[in-house]
């Protein structure tokens, strides 16, 4: 009776522990929740202030102006136009190899020396700092290929830079097609590349086109490689048009056109010592997140459809 | 007799078919191996360039002078050339990104993998992936100004105090260039990065372990520090050293917002300059090419991918040591 009525020492102790142990979950649990939320709110935070203090300078002729002295004068239209022409060069390199070396590391190369080479090169790469792409860039594509300070060279950094992203992503989306797909198409005939070309790469466009964005997206923002190979932070042309109105239409001279990109006119504008120039770079900066999240939403975005659609 | 012959032409097409697809097929695979090989030729590029403009510049200055000396000014006259405030600038915002990243970084991925519902994953996920996507220069604009002046104002509350207790170490009023700002704006930065490559290797740890730990009576706190926690360390710690060699190599937000002077001195208070950040000061210039100047951002960049590489062999031997096979 009695011991039913106090429970005894032993047992009080263990359900103090428990309870302490519960309260320490619970407590975890909290700290969890808030850690998440203030680092994503800070951030968050920031973000919406740099938007609201450059949203009042985004008109049309701040995207149509050169940049100027006078801040309220000077725009990012070679910024932009320079950014895209980069982007241009840095797809057209980074694509076909990216995608290629992927496909030779998963589909063809043998467990060997070699492989296991490109392997632990294409890890080391990514883990590489940008700017040391820039000395590269510099000392390599500058000095010794005498390519200059052009849009050709920032767009092979870039496009190097970039690569490992491609090649994982290729490396993971072909890893996920099913080997029944190879047999069958081998099955009926289809050589190597011919089960590749026709079969595998349709099914694992979706995911390499989201690594491709991803990859672009980061290229985008990347500021420290193209300072050091000398991208001018004052430029008030524009490179010779792609298309000509004449014979022979198409002109390459725009690869060795100087150039600016977005995020470099942003450096030059923060460290100027006028805080009115601030404004200006708050607005560059809105430009550059604006580009980086539509372009990384619509990755996200892609990857969970394909994510969705295809059932195996 | 006609119908063998028409059978013969058929297989000598079929052969020569055969013969110029298995043509075709070489040439592919020597393509796609070259572009497989493209990375490794980017390497040996790298340490080429690096290798070379360094020699040149440890032809003049001697190695020993440039480890040890602790005067980094090889613009000014007489020139310094020792990189160790360069190091000592490095480390310090380094140390402070991994102050904060760290603590954040692990309690958000424990918290994901083993607290969370799949849902709040389902959310939390992407919008950390599009923080980290976020351009590092808008970051240092976010260091220069919104972080150092909200830390100004917060540093103004215990200065007295503190400058005069230990005015060494402790300044009257917060530099507009500091350590701290970038430091802390770096680590937040990373801690996307850290938290979803910890709360891959969490969630990679086999469910059964936790079954095992929730029938001894533990509860989910204890389940995550005492099994889960241990028995993913070898991806954790793989994701630390991420954090620390992405630290080292970050640029563009020491470059802006924590001044471009090289100073000797671990007090993040201090403003200093980084090794990245000294190689964009000299991009900015116009630096004649061949000169020692101009070699010097690359023995800096030497520098900087040895540090990188120690820090990648290091993490690689971690990983090894603390994997645990199930």
């Amino acid at each position: 009776m009695a011991q039913t009525d106090s429970a005894p020492p032993d047992l009080l102790a263990v359900q103090g522990s428990v309870s302490q142990r519960q309260l320490q979950d619970g407590l975890f649990a909290i700290v969890g929740l808030l850690t998440i939320l203030v680092a994503t709110i800070i951030l968050l935070a920031l973000v919406l202030q740099l938007a609201i203090q450059g949203f009042p300078r985004l008109t049309w002729q701040f995207f149509t102006s050169f940049p100027s002295s006078e801040w309220q004068q000077a725009g990012i239209l070679s910024a932009w136009i320079g950014s895209a022409l980069v982007m241009l060069v840095t797809a057209a390199i980074a694509v076909p190899l990216g995608v290629a070396a992927g496909i030779y590391l998963e589909e063809y190369a043998r467990k060997n020396w070699l492989s296991a080479l490109i392997e632990i090169n294409v890890t080391n790469l990514a883990g590489v700092p940008s700017i040391v792409y820039g000395l590269l860039a510099l000392g390599f594509f500058n000095d010794l290929l005498k390519l200059g300070e052009s849009i050709l060279t920032a767009g092979l950094t870039l496009a190097l830079l970039i690569l490992p992203i491609v090649i994982v992503t290729t490396r993971e989306a072909l890893r996920a097609i099913p080997n029944s797909l190879r047999e069958a198409a081998y099955a009926l005939g289809a050589s190597r590349w011919q089960m590749i070309w026709d079969h595998i790469l349709p099914y694992a466009s979706g995911s390499i086109l989201t690594g491709v964005i991803i990859g672009l997206s980061r290229a985008i923002g990347e500021t420290a490689p193209l300072i050091t190979i000398g991208a001018l932070t004052f430029i008030a042309f524009l490179p010779p048009a792609p298309i000509q109105p004449s014979f022979p239409y198409i002109s390459l001279e725009w690869l060795q056109a100087p150039f600016t990109v977005l995020p470099i006119q942003m450096f030059n504008w923060v460290s100027r010592p006028e805080p009115e120039f601030q404004i200006n770079a708050a607005a560059a900066g809105t430009v550059l997140i604006g580009m980086t999240l539509a372009m990384n939403g619509f990755a996200i975005y892609l990857r969970y459809r394909f994510r969705r659609g295809v059932k195996w | 007799m006609t119908n063998s012959s028409v059978q013969s032409s058929k297989l000598t097409r079929l052969t020569t078919h055969k013969a110029s697809r298995d043509l075709r097929e070489l040439a592919i695979h020597i393509v796609l191996f070259l572009a497989g090989f493209s990375c490794v030729a980017t390497t040996i590029a790298i340490m080429y360039i690096l290798i070379l403009e360094s020699t040149y510049f440890f032809q003049h200055i001697s190695i020993v002078e440039f480890l040890t000396s602790s005067d980094w000014s090889p613009l000014f006259d007489p020139p310094g050339y020792g990189i160790l405030p360069l190091v000592a600038g490095t480390v310090t915002t380094t140390l402070v990104a991994l102050f904060v990243a760290v603590p954040l970084g692990t309690i958000a991925a424990i918290y994901l993998s083993e607290f969370a519902s799949a849902k709040l994953r389902e959310i939390v996920k992407p919008i950390l992936e599009l923080l980290a996507g976020i351009p590092t220069v808008v970051y240092g604009y976010f260091a220069l100004l919104f972080v150092t002046p909200l830390l100004q104002w917060l540093y103004s509350f215990p200065a007295p105090l503190l400058s005069t207790w230990l005015p060494n170490l402790f300044p009257l009023e917060l530099a507009g260039f500091n350590m701290l700002g970038p430091g802390i704006v770096m680590g937040l930065m990373i801690t996307p990065l850290i938290s979803s490559i910890s709360e891959d290797a969490m969630r990679a740890v086999p469910v059964s372990l936790r079954e095992g730990s929730f029938a001894m009576g533990a509860t989910r706190l204890q389940t995550a520090i005492k099994v889960v926690f241990p028995a993913a360390f070898s991806g954790i710690s793989a994701a630390y050293i991420l954090g620390i060699s992405r630290a080292v190599g970050e640029t563009m937000i020491v470059a802006v917002a924590a001044g471009l002077q090289p100073n000797l001195t671990f007090n993040p208070l201090d403003s200093a300059a980084t090794i990245t950040a000294y190689i964009v000061q000299v991009s900015l210039g116009d630096l004649p090419h061949g000169t020692i100047e101009y070699q010097t951002i690359f023995a800096a960049g030497l520098t900087l991918v040895l540090f990188t590489l120690l820090c990648n062999i290091i993490g690689y031997f971690l990983s090894r040591r603390f994997r645990e096979i199930y």
